[in-house]
């Protein structure tokens, strides 16, 4: 665990250098968050309600996504993991007495706390400023919400470390990348809401794992019924179980490769 | 040999311009190098990239994906809304394919001068300005990939399907200007890009800012601009004029008067401005050059 | 120089057409730098407090270089080097002086200038990456307009000259740093340059390959009259290929001449390392000095024949092992500056 926790702090202290990197980045978030803001204001103009989201609501999702953009790396950047299995540097990772997949988890949970402070606050700060937000008045629903960000980062790096791991059988991971990468923010919610989409196409989606990065740490916001099980517990409970899943999809696989490396010796 | 004589009779002493072999090299002659020597680049990375054809046809579906899930986006949208600013479904679509095409086919043909901070930093711009090829023409065909006709090939289609769903009043005057508009949209674009890459000849990080120019200039065109308000819409048709891509094109073809009031002649300017915004990206581009030719770095 | 009239007749033999200039005859210098320098201004600090400084990276820098020479520009990491050779290549414009390459004003003709000389950089290859190394090399036939036939002839004579035959059909990511950089040299060559500039041609290359192609240089300065400019940390380099140095420190031109000069200029003696059997105190004897002692460890900076003092080691120690250091280029030069400016 100690080990660990240097990895992380090491990933928070790495990321820290890149603070005009992190300038830009809320830039960039901010102008996409007021445009797909405008554009979803200018439909509740037209229908003040769809499906139980109103137009502070959507908005609000809007600028989850935008803050959520740089801890979940749902666009991308790959792990650097996926470089090092390319180029067969992770043979030395493997000789580290921790697990390979602990040891990205810490570091990428490091740098995600980084982008959580210095990305995601100013970014949603931002979006409260331009526009009216639905907010939470009580502290526990905030609790809440933070703790369903933590998940979504842990499912978000999941998901990437899986498309990284798959390497081992691959060796050429951009492909993989090409097609998640579009798929990612459709599914999870980014893109637009899924509460917009016909309704069995967003029901199925809401179950995936994706969701459970924007869709459903946006609705455990704004309180919304529509979360399994009616509750902001059902939501977090969904995510926590995707986190698990994924999790130990990723040891499963990350063993198997491991056998696969020690059979063909590197 | 004969080459040699006319020009090399120098009696007073002559401009630092020497002179050259055969008849002078004519603006058009430059250019029609220039076009030569992007066509054979592109072509040498297109078959560097189809060296990888897996990875080149995932790339390239993914890129086709994520075009289809932003028409998708637009769709859901105006099904919700019934209409937007007027707009219709289709006419809606017919907004969102006019500028995909054109952002497409300008990343498509220039998408790759993003990538100039990277090539200052690692020092490869500096050996594109020792080939005898100018440097813009290097830079837009680096990496140049198929993969990117995953956006503007998809966005045509739509273009061709909704212009045959649409009431469009073919008049001649429509099928003139029709492909006169797309191309002013692409040039439009190529010139947005191109000042965007430019930035970062002054400031070496700017590509993700640059972007929110680019990209997001993309996401502001794929809607009728007038949902955005009447200060956006001046913004971008006196500012940034972006609304020459999709808005001002689209009101032309579909025959309505401007809902934020400006005057109906805009929508014939698109021309005009795309040759303006091409001349100030040359400039920009020269003062880029000029720049980091007196910084070197 | 004027020589308008032997320029008209003594040209005949040369395929070359452009770029003449009445200064530019047979014998006029290939490169002419007059007072050469290039400022830069930095930013410091941050905000409000940020201070603008002159750096001058390149100082009144004066020489020539006539057809045919081999000239080695050498000096320490951030000393201007890098900075004249884009002056020279037409990359950076000079802050005062002049220069003129080739007949030519680089920053103003640079594209002229691109067809009259070839740059390598060490570093960084131009060649395509996925691709079979031909079809670089017929790229660059293409781009600097080069007549197919003429190629043709060039590449043969190339692919000869370089061994190149064997890989020319293989990719050029599966070939070794060397093949790559004799690769890349050929590129640079196939327009038939009056000036090749090099920068580390042989960074990171193994003996052979670097003999390779000093080797190669020094026939294509000696067979087709290409001057050639080199930077590099290699004293092999220097001592194979350069008639002359010219070292750059601070951006001022620090020495102009032979190699041999150089050398006298700054006397660095040879370092004999000694390993002995075990730690002993500092070696006595008559011809060297222990300039360093580190455990059995011990540096002898030699003022008389080695094959003498090595007999005394051994005759007082039990030696382990010796080596004989020459003194590199580095040394040569930072001892030049450490002895403050000679002549």
């Amino acid at each position: 665990m100690r080990v660990h926790c240097a990895v992380y702090a090491r990933g928070l202290r790495r990321y820290s250098t890149y603070r005009a990197a992190a300038v830009a980045g809320i830039l960039t978030n901010s102008v996409f968050g007021v445009i797909n803001a405008m554009v979803l204001l200018a439909l509740f103009a037209a229908r003040p309600e769809i499906n139980g989201y109103d137009a502070a609501d959507a908005v609000t999702q809007v600028y989850v996504a935008q803050a959520l953009i740089a801890p979940l790396a749902i666009m991308g950047p790959a792990l650097e993991l996926s470089e090092r299995i390319r180029t067969g540097a992770v043979g030395t990772d493997l000789l580290r007495p921790v697990s390979l997949l602990g040891w990205w988890l810490a570091q990428d949970l490091g740098r995600a706390t980084f982008d959580l402070l210095f990305r995601s606050v100013p970014t949603f700060a931002v979006g409260a400023l331009l526009f009216t937000l639905a907010l939470p008045g009580d502290a526990l629903r905030w609790a809440l919400t933070l703790l369903s960000f933590a998940l979504a980062t842990v499912v978000g790096f999941a998901l990437r470390y899986l498309y990284s791991v798959v390497g081992f059988w691959l060796m050429d991971t951009r492909g993989v990348w090409a097609v998640m990468g579009p798929v990612g923010p459709v599914a999870a919610g980014m893109l637009l809401p899924l509460t917009l989409f016909p309704a069995p196409a967003a029901e199925v989606l809401r179950l995936l794992p994706w969701a459970s990065m924007v869709q459903i740490p946006a609705e455990v916001l704004l309180g919304k019924d529509t979360l399994p099980g009616g509750s902001v517990y059902g939501g977090l409970l969904l995510q926590a179980g995707w986190a698990a899943v994924l999790l130990a999809l990723a040891a499963r696989l990350t063993t198997l490769a491991m056998r696969r490396v020690v059979v063909q010796g590197g | 040999m004969a080459d040699l004589l006319p020009a090399n009779a120098p009696e007073a002493p002559r401009p630092p311009r020497p002179p050259r072999p055969g008849p002078r090299d004519g603006f058009l002659r430059e250019v029609r190098r220039a076009l030569r020597a992007y066509v054979l680049l592109a072509w040498t990375w297109c078959r560097a990239v189809a060296q990888y054809p897996m990875a080149l046809s995932l790339l390239t579906f993914g890129v086709a994906l994520s075009s289809l899930a932003e028409m998708g986006a637009v769709a859901v949208v105006f099904g919700h809304a019934g209409t937007l600013a007027g707009f219709s479904v289709y006419e809606g679509l017919l907004v969102y394919a006019l500028a995909a095409t054109a952002f497409g086919t300008a990343d498509f043909l220039m998408g790759s001068v993003e990538r100039l901070g990277e090539h200052i930093r690692s020092g490869s711009f500096d050996t594109m300005l020792v080939r005898p090829v100018p440097p813009l023409v290097q830079l837009a065909t680096d990496q140049f990939s198929p993969r990117r006709l995953g956006k503007a090939v998809p966005a045509l289609i739509v273009l061709v399907f909704v212009l045959v769903v649409c009431d469009v009043d073919w008049t001649a005057g429509r099928v003139l200007m029709l492909p006169v508009l797309v191309v002013s949209g692409v040039v439009i674009c190529c010139s947005v890009w191109l000042l965007g890459g430019c930035l970062q000849f002054f400031v070496l990080d700017a590509r993700q800012a640059a972007n929110s120019l680019t990209y997001g200039g993309q996401a502001l065109t794929e809607y009728p601009v007038a949902i955005y308000g009447r200060s956006l819409v001046r913004a971008v048709t006196f500012v940034v004029p972006l609304a020459f891509v999709s808005w001002q094109p689209a009101l032309y073809l579909l025959d309505r008067p401007d809902p934020t009031g400006l005057p109906g002649v805009l929508r014939f300017l698109g021309p005009l401005v795309a040759v303006v915004l091409a001349l100030a990206a040359a400039l920009v581009w020269r003062l880029g050059l000029r720049h980091y030719r007196s910084t070197g770095s | 120089m004027p020589t308008h009239e032997s320029t008209a007749d003594g040209t005949a033999t040369r395929e070359r057409t452009a770029g003449e200039t009445a200064a530019d005859g047979e014998g006029g210098p290939i490169i002419e730098a007059v007072g050469l320098g290039r400022d830069f201004v930095r930013s410091e600090g941050r905000f409000l407090r940020r201070t603008r400084r002159t750096v001058s990276a390149v100082r009144d820098v004066t020489f020539t270089v006539r057809p045919g020479e081999i000239v080695g520009y050498l000096g320490p990491n951030g000393a201007g080097k890098s900075s004249t050779m884009k002056m020279l290549t037409g990359i950076l414009t000079p802050t005062s002086g002049s220069v003129r390459v080739a007949g030519m004003e680089p920053s103003r003709q640079r594209t002229r200038l691109a067809r009259e000389i070839g740059v390598v950089f060490g570093q960084r290859t131009t060649l395509w990456w996925d691709l079979p190394l031909r079809d670089s090399l017929t790229l660059t036939r293409h781009l600097y307009r080069v007549p197919a036939a003429v190629h043709a002839e060039r590449l043969a004579e190339l692919t000869e000259l370089l061994e190149l035959g064997p890989f020319l059909g293989t990719p050029v990511r599966q070939l070794s740093l060397g093949q790559r950089m004799r690769g890349d040299l050929t590129a640079a060559l196939l327009h038939a340059p009056r000036l090749l500039v090099l920068d580390e041609p042989t960074i990171g290359l193994d003996v052979v390959s670097k003999s390779t192609i000093r080797e190669f240089l020094l026939r294509v300065n000696r067979e087709r009259g290409t001057t050639i400019l080199i930077t590099t940390h290699d004293l092999g380099d220097v001592e194979r290929l350069c008639d002359r140095v010219m070292v750059i420190d601070h951006g001022r031109l620090a020495f102009d001449g032979g190699l041999t000069e150089l050398r006298a200029t700054v006397p660095t003696p040879r370092v004999l390392v000694v390993d002995l059997v075990a730690p002993a105190p500092a070696i006595e004897v008559a011809g060297a000095t222990a300039v360093r002692v580190d455990g059995p460890r011990q540096w002898l900076e030699l003022a008389d024949n080695p094959a003498r003092v090595i007999a005394a080691v051994t005759r007082q120690h039990e030696v382990a092992d010796l080596t004989l250091r020459e003194p590199d280029i580095e040394g040569v030069v930072s001892a030049l500056y450490r002895g403050g400016r000679a002549p």
